[in-house]
């Protein structure tokens, strides 16, 4: 084959080969080191959302990521623009989204200088990124960014960055596309998993009699949700979800019980109290779920599936290990398990044992009786008026839990969610990203009052970009799930948790070109959400709820599932 | 195998280890020799909280590789993890456990020691006796090279540190597999 080599800026190059790998939408704001980098894209066929803080640009990919599977792009300047993307990044990391991130840096001759803008972002972001590259020759320049999407995108996804130095990304050099994968010796992602453990697994669940299987975030990134539910409905198997893998399975369902962990439901958390075999796809074990993690599912034998042999034996040591893509393994489990008729009367003890939980511990609360909007009732609405199917992204606290709890999932990569960093802000900018990637999908972000405006510079975002996101403000006027743990475990001390009266939220999201609505009446939440829903543009809906209504139930801080308060 | 009766596995007889090994480990790495490699090995250890006791680097026959070779104890930490997340690094090609009987390690270190007039005799001895070199004199000191597995440099040290130490340089450990007997 031959490859013609085309003459061209390095960063020209560095647009090419971004269209070679598909990109077409790309966050960020320009600056002195990237200068090179915004000239070229003003003749790409690239278009580029100009966010208005690094941070956004960078939850604007992740949402692109998390909503559409595909690579997720944000660039900033050196310095200060770079320092501010690493809050996405290290979200980006923990979440394991692919994105990439590409960084100017200082020239060459000024690096190691404490030049004007410089910063070690490559250094800074060391423990927050599946690897990075800093350029060093301006040829390696699109070879960079083909082995950064072939990173980012394959095995367990995460953040890459490319830091490129001014003067190198205005070098001349010769472009040449990319052919075939790229050469990284160290780099060798598993995909299938090892059929003896497939088959040893299947054994272990044929003869288990309290099974609970475990889902997480794997599932969604492995685009295996059909093959998970395949797997879960060849037999009664009971299962259960992470935060991160809600939607994996389709919510409601007779088999389904409900998310676990720390806001989890009683039936999920106790289940896998009493499990004798515990099958985890795509799950990391997170101190979220295990809690003390001595006490963690005490009676039960681990089977675990995750792409990433790191995971495994991580926290919980494995009976039988499986390294691979939950798209591989699941289909050959589910074949595996079905060639042994186990017999599904072996179940029915345990059923009998979860339907008296779910009978006794139902996900509930207490209405108002007057017209106060209960937080709870918020989701339900929202659930209501988007008839389960909209693309909701959140912030971080009470609301995302009740989220969690409320909103019944029913398809993957329907809800975004920064789960592992737990960071504020991430939900207006990742619905933004989110609707972007998918136009056509109506996208709610839920948002925390504490948590929106922390990002609120990203209505203009919205509004000058026209990408119209619904903004459903839970707004209790509290940074509540602080507040929460401050009322019951720090004797009701409350500090710094109050909001106060700023901002006047519908006033802001006018001042910033949105339309503003506010709603305080329960009996009107629905039709408030649906008039939003329906006005064009980006809307920004002001729920007041009840200030100070508690998430439950809860796994306190240092507790074993069994004692769950709420 | 007949439908209908699964292999029996008993699920009270599938078992876990612990982790820990209990003994020493060298890891043996290969890795890319590119900027910031050491630095995202040695970032890693420390973010996770692994101890190294010990970590030298060199060259390659091969240029763009460099070998890293450290020592860590499997006693506190779980070697598999350890090396599991050494892999997820880009830049590391090959992590190899050194077996214990099928490895050669060797250290070097350089030790500085008060040497009087009476005690010279004795220390160049003690030189000889470990197949030392000396390497440096003058008329308070000698300065002596030792080779060898670490703990002949350990005992090497407690001999001569009565003496009086002046100062002492160790390399850490670089370690190769043995070639089998037949080749
Ligand atoms: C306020 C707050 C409260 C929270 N409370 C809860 C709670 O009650 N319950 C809860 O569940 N979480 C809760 N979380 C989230 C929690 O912190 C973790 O983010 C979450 O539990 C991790 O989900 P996961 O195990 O699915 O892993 P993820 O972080 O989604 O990781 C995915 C795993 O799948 C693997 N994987 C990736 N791709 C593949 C593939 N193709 N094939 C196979 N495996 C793959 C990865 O290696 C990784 O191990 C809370 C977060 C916040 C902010
Ligand atoms: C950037 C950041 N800072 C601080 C925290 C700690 N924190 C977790 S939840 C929370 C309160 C969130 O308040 P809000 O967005 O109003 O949500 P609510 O709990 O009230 O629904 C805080 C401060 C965090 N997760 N992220
Ligand atoms: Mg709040």
């Amino acid at each position: 084959m031959f490859y013609t080599r085309l003459p061209m800026r390095a960063a020209d190059a560095l647009c090419e080969a971004l269209k070679a790998e598909g990109v077409e939408h790309v966050f960020g704001i320009p600056g002195g080191a990237n200068l090179p980098t915004y000239d070229a894209l003003y003749d790409a066929e690239l278009i580029h959302i100009q966010a208005r803080h690094e941070q956004g640009a960078g939850h604007a990919a992740e949402g692109y990521a998390k909503a559409s599977g595909r690579v997720g792009v944000a660039f900033a300047t050196s310095g200060p623009g770079a320092t501010n993307l690493v809050t996405a990044i290290a979200d980006a990391m923990m979440d394991s989204v692919p994105t990439v991130f590409i960084t100017g840096q200082v020239r060459t001759d000024l690096i190691g200088t404490d030049g004007f803008q410089e910063a070690d972002v490559t250094g800074i972001t060391m423990p927050v990124v599946k690897h990075s590259f800093l350029v060093t020759d301006p040829r390696q320049i699109p070879t960079y960014i083909h082995q950064a999407f072939h990173i980012a995108s394959t095995g367990r996804p995460g953040p890459v960055l490319v830091d490129v130095p001014q003067d190198l990304s205005r070098a001349d050099i010769e472009y040449e596309p990319a052919a075939g994968a790229p050469h990284l010796p160290g780099y060798k992602p598993p995909s299938e998993g090892n059929i003896k453990q497939i088959r040893l697994a299947a054994k272990a669940l044929a003869n288990a009699r309290r099974p609970v299987i475990y889902g997480g975030g794997g599932i969604v990134n492995a685009n295996a949700s059909q093959e998970f539910r395949d797997f879960c409905l060849s037999d009664r198997l009971p299962v259960t979800l992470t935060v991160m893998g809600l939607g994996a399975f389709p919510a409601p369902h007779e088999q389904w019980l409900g998310m676990l962990g720390m806001h989890g439901t009683r039936t999920a958390n106790y289940a896998m109290d009493n499990a004798d075999l515990i099958v985890a796809v795509g799950a990391r074990f997170d101190d979220r779920i295990t809690r003390k993690l001595a006490e963690f599912a005490p009676r039960a034998k681990f089977v675990h599936i995750d792409i990433d042999p790191a995971e495994i034996s991580k926290n919980v040591p494995a009976h039988i290990p499986i390294v691979g893509d939950a798209g591989d393994v699941l289909p050959k489990l589910t074949s595996e398990y079905g060639r042994l008729n186990a017999d599904p009367a072996r179940l029915e003890e345990w059923w009998k044992q979860i339907g008296a939980w779910q009978e006794e511990y139902p996900l509930g609360y207490e209405d108002s009786e007057d017209s106060e909007i209960k937080p709870q009732r918020m989701i339900e609405a929202l659930y209501k008026v988007t008839e389960g199917d909209a693309i909701i992204t959140s912030d971080v606290g009470q609301h995302q839990m009740w989220c969690a709890q409320y909103y019944n999932f029913s398809s993957p990569r329907r809800w975004i969610n920064s789960g592992g960093l737990g960071t504020m802000g991430f939900g207006l900018p990742a619905a933004i990203g989110a609707k972007v990637a998918k136009p056509d999908d109506t996208v709610v972000c839920l948002a925390g009052d504490g948590s929106l405006i922390m990002v609120c510079q990203e209505f203009a975002t919205a509004a000058v970009h026209d990408i119209p996101v619904k903004v459903f403000l839970m707004n209790n006027g509290y940074m509540g799930m602080v507040r929460q743990w401050q009322e019951l475990f720090w004797d009701g001390r409350y500090k710094s948790v109050e909001m106060g009266d700023s901002p006047d939220w519908v006033k802001l999201a006018e001042a910033f070109g949105w339309t503003g609505m506010r709603c305080t009446d329960k009996n009107e939440v629905e039709d408030a959400m649906q008039t939003a829903l329906q006005t064009d543009g980006p809307v920004l809906l002001d729920v007041q709820v009840t200030k100070t209504e508690n998430c439950f139930p809860m796994i306190p801080a240092g507790a074993a599932a069994r004692d769950m308060v709420g | 195998m007949e439908a209908g009766t699964p292999d029996l596995i008993k699920l009270e007889d599938l078992e876990v280890g612990s982790g820990l090994t209990g003994r020493k480990h060298v890891l043996s790495l290969l890795v890319e020799n590119k900027p910031g490699v050491l630095a995202r090995i040695a970032g890693l250890f420390a973010r996770r909280g692994f101890n190294i006791d010990t970590l030298t680097v060199g060259p390659t026959d091969d240029p763009e590789i460099s070998r890293i070779t450290l020592t860590l104890d499997g006693a506190v930490h779980p070697i598999d993890q350890v090396t599991k997340q050494l892999h997820k690094l880009v830049n590391v090609i090959k992590i190899r456990d050194m077996e214990p009987d099928q490895t050669v390690s060797r250290e070097m270190a350089l030790f500085r020691v008060q040497a009087t007039v009476e005690s010279r005799g004795e220390i160049v001895q003690f030189a000889d006796i470990f197949r030392a070199k000396i390497v440096d004199v003058s008329r308070r000191s000698l300065t002596i090279e030792v080779t060898g597995s670490n703990e002949k440099i350990d005992a090497f040290e407690r001999m001569i540190r009565p003496h009086g130490l002046i100062e002492m340089a160790r390399t850490g450990e670089v370690a190769i597999t043995r070639s089998r007997p037949d080749s």
